[in-house]
């Protein structure tokens, strides 16, 4: 394999990871959702670019659900859903930006130390992949436990659906079956997400999810 | 009975994921309740059916299904309390109605949601292909959501967000070990289907690479094992249960651990067969041990009767978990008959609890007592189940946790210690509970209950058979599938 085929193959993963991080430190919710659209367009790229590596055309089919499905479908129905409660002006976090990048930085770190001496067999291209789709779970799971936000948590999920991808196509020769269970199993995903958001909404009058902890079963019975 | 399934036209593990599938289009389309609940005992009576039929039919070993003696034992068990909790829920719900939880739009979806739930868990458990299996337990956990959340209280959806976000993480952490192990097993039989086939990756598991086996067996312990409720990651499931309907607590501490441990004892046997990979067994009986003790001392401070069982549940998976950690013939046949008699007893009691929140009115402990004076049958129903769990002779249960610590004390006798300790922590907590519950004096509403005690009776029955006697065949049976697991 020739290396520049290697390095676009490394550049669009490693898009794909720097997308995640910069999720991280979006404060408003519209920004959240373009820059996660973005980063579904960078995965699609990256799935088509190795289907073309691994001559898999049926590759191109999970690229092209990655594009269609979360690079349009999604954002535009979370806009529209973000603009119907009236959030999309809304900033929030936990923590602050700065730690939360730093912390970030250790996941990333923390993944390529994992997975660069474990994965030595692999060919090399399975490798870089593999580190980087580690890390990009890891930054979902990071956005979802950093946010209140249920919008945020929604696409702190996908975004680590994203990585999971990245990680199937990375395998070569990974049957497609699972490809299109994962793309199915999003689309369930966000109907559900969708149900509840709407459903939190109409209780509480606000998607934060702070306002949910109150109304923990145990809990009232210490007020 | 083998001409019987011969002259099928479709085979019988086709039928176990094909009625739940009908089902579903069919329980949408129905408004009449009566008669959706009626289709719903139907549909998982034949799913029961033809879970038995499977007992006479050649075992198969394709690239995407198998079936062998580890998971027909649980197919059978998994469509048996399907199909009597349905009973229980035809007469549970009509209750919910009347009080208003519920409306009919909301049953019809209920109904579909359950055979889903079914189909989902057999499909995770006759799949051989890794992906399909892992498919399967994502519908399933999908599916159990949505009706954690029927009931749209606050609590409810509290609840199920919760839920949904730990056990989507789960899952989705989960799907990244079987990624892994394709990986490791791709490298070894070829790329393309077969590579992801359980029974070919554990054929070739001696050669796989140790580290990379490792390293996806932490990704699919921590993520299937939240989906078995194992402590640090069982946060989900005190409030999944409390919230939800009764029938699906039922089914989720039944039915829905059982299966996600029993994915995870799929991995374990390919960790087995590779001599220089990590030892699951000591994670395993680690994790246990930490439920177990966990989940005890955690039911002292319960006030909630349904949380109360469900830190009950963890702490059981805790022992089976712990019994697959040792290992060997003797603990495999204690978890295995502990999976079961838990499943069967644990199902029981949430009928039981079901029947006295509708009776009360309510779930909070303090608000529940003096049920021998008001409700006489279902004390008893109640008392035996509470009896059956803690591990009381003569019930299964009392058999398995016995089989346990007389073999655990000859291959670990230090965590053995920890284990009877945990063991009569929960003993205590919950007899402690048992006595207000029957014995103190009547407080709060009381209202007779309409339903019937036919399928609570008929779990305690067979968990009291199986404590007094098992079948000779039964026995041999769970020899030889404790032996496969190793």
């Amino acid at each position: 394999m020739s290396p520049l085929w290697f390095d676009i193959a490394h550049l669009f993963a490693a898009g794909v990871l720097v997308l995640s991080l910069m999720l991280l430190y979006q404060d408003r919710i519209t920004a959240v959702i373009n820059v996660f659209a973005l980063q579904a367009v960078v995965l699609s790229l990256s799935v088509g670019w190795q289907s073309i590596v691994q001559g898999a055309p049926h590759l191109l089919a999970t690229a092209f659900i990655a594009l269609i499905a979360k690079g349009i479908i999604i954002p535009t129905a979370l806009h529209r859903i973000v603009r119907k409660l009236d959030v999309h002006r809304e900033v929030e976090r936990v923590v602050s930006g700065g730690l939360t990048m730093l912390a970030g930085l250790a996941l990333v770190a923390l993944s390529i130390l994992l997975v660069q001496p474990v994965v030595e067999t692999a060919d090399p291209v399975a490798r870089e992949d593999f580190a980087f789709a580690l890390a990009v779970v890891l930054l979902g799971l990071l956005l979802m436990i950093t946010r209140r936000n249920a919008v945020t948590q929604v696409v702190g999920f996908m975004s680590l659906e994203n990585g999971l991808i990245l990680a199937a196509t990375g395998a070569r020769g990974m049957p497609l079956v699972v490809e299109v269970s994962v793309a199915f199993s999003v689309l369930i995903a966000f109907i559900v997400f969708g149900v509840f958001v709407f459903r939190i909404r109409e209780r509480f009058d606000t998607v934060d999810v702070n306002v949910l902890e109150r109304f923990r079963g145990e809990r009232r019975e210490h007020l | 009975m083998q001409e019987l399934v011969a002259a099928l036209p479709l085979s019988p593990v086709t039928l176990v994921l094909l009625f739940p599938a009908i089902a579903i289009p069919v329980l949408v389309a129905i408004s009449n309740y009566r008669l959706s609940a009626g289709l719903n005992v139907l549909f998982s009576g034949l799913t029961l059916l033809a879970g038995v039929l499977l007992l006479a039919a050649p075992r198969i070993r394709g690239d995407f299904l198998i079936i062998d003696d580890f998971n027909i034992f649980l197919i059978v068990l998994t469509a048996f309390v399907g199909f009597t909790t349905s009973v229980y829920s035809a007469s549970y719900i009509g209750h919910e109605l009347e009080t208003g939880k519920l409306t009919p739009t909301f049953l019809r979806f209920y109904h579909a949601m359950y055979q889903a739930m079914m189909g989902a868990m057999n499909l995770a458990l006759v799949s051989n292909n890794i992906g399909l299996m892992w498919v399967g337990l994502e519908v399933a956990t999908l599916a159990t959501v949505m009706m954690v959340g029927i009931y749209r209280t606050p609590e409810a959806i509290e609840a199920a967000w919760k839920y949904f976000i730990l056990g989507s993480v789960g899952i989705g952490l989960a799907f990244f070990g079987t990624i892994l192990i394709y990986m490791v097993s791709s490298s070894v039989i070829g790329s393309g289907v077969p590579a992801m086939a359980w029974d070919e990756i554990v054929a070739h598991a001696g050669q796989l690479d140790p580290k990379l086996l490792s390293l996806a067996f932490v990704f699919l312990l921590v993520g299937y094992g939240t989906k078995v409720g194992l402590a640090p990651f069982h946060a989900w499931l005190p409030d999944a249960h409390a919230e939800g309907p009764t029938p699906i607590s039922a089914v989720l501490s039944g039915l829905l651990l059982n299966v996600a441990l029993y994915a995870l004892l799929r991995f374990k046997m390919v960790l087995a067969g590779n001599p220089f990979a990590i030892d699951a067994g000591a994670i395993l009986m680690t994790l246990g041990l930490v439920s177990l003790l966990f989940a005890a001392f955690m039911l002292y401070r319960r006030r909630d009767i349904k949380r109360l069982f469900a830190y009950s549940s963890i702490e059981h998976m805790g022992i089976a978990t712990f019994a697959f950690g040792i290992g060997g013939p003797l603990a495999n046949f204690a978890g295995l008959l502990h999976m079961t008699m838990h499943s069967l007893v644990k199902s029981a009691i949430f009928f039981a609890v079901g029947h006295v929140a509708q009776a009360k009115g309510t779930q909070r402990l303090a608000d529940i007592s003096g049920l021998s004076t008001t409700h006489p049958a279902l004390a008893v129903g109640f008392a035996l189940g509470v009896i059956a769990i803690v591990g009381l002779p003569p019930f299964g249960v009392f058999m398995s946790e016995f089989l346990l610590v007389s073999t655990a004390f000859s291959r670990q006798p230090i965590l053995t210690v920890l284990l009877v300790l945990g063991l009569l922590l929960a003993l205590g907590a919950l007899l402690l509970r048992l006595q207000d519950v029957m014995f103190g004096v009547p407080r709060g509403k009381s209202e007779p209950v309409k339903a019937s005690f036919v399928p609570l009776f008929v779990h305690l029955l067979i968990a009291l058979v199986a404590g007094l006697w098992l079948p000779e065949a039964l026995v041999r049976w769970f020899r030889g599938v404790a032996a496969l697991l190793g």
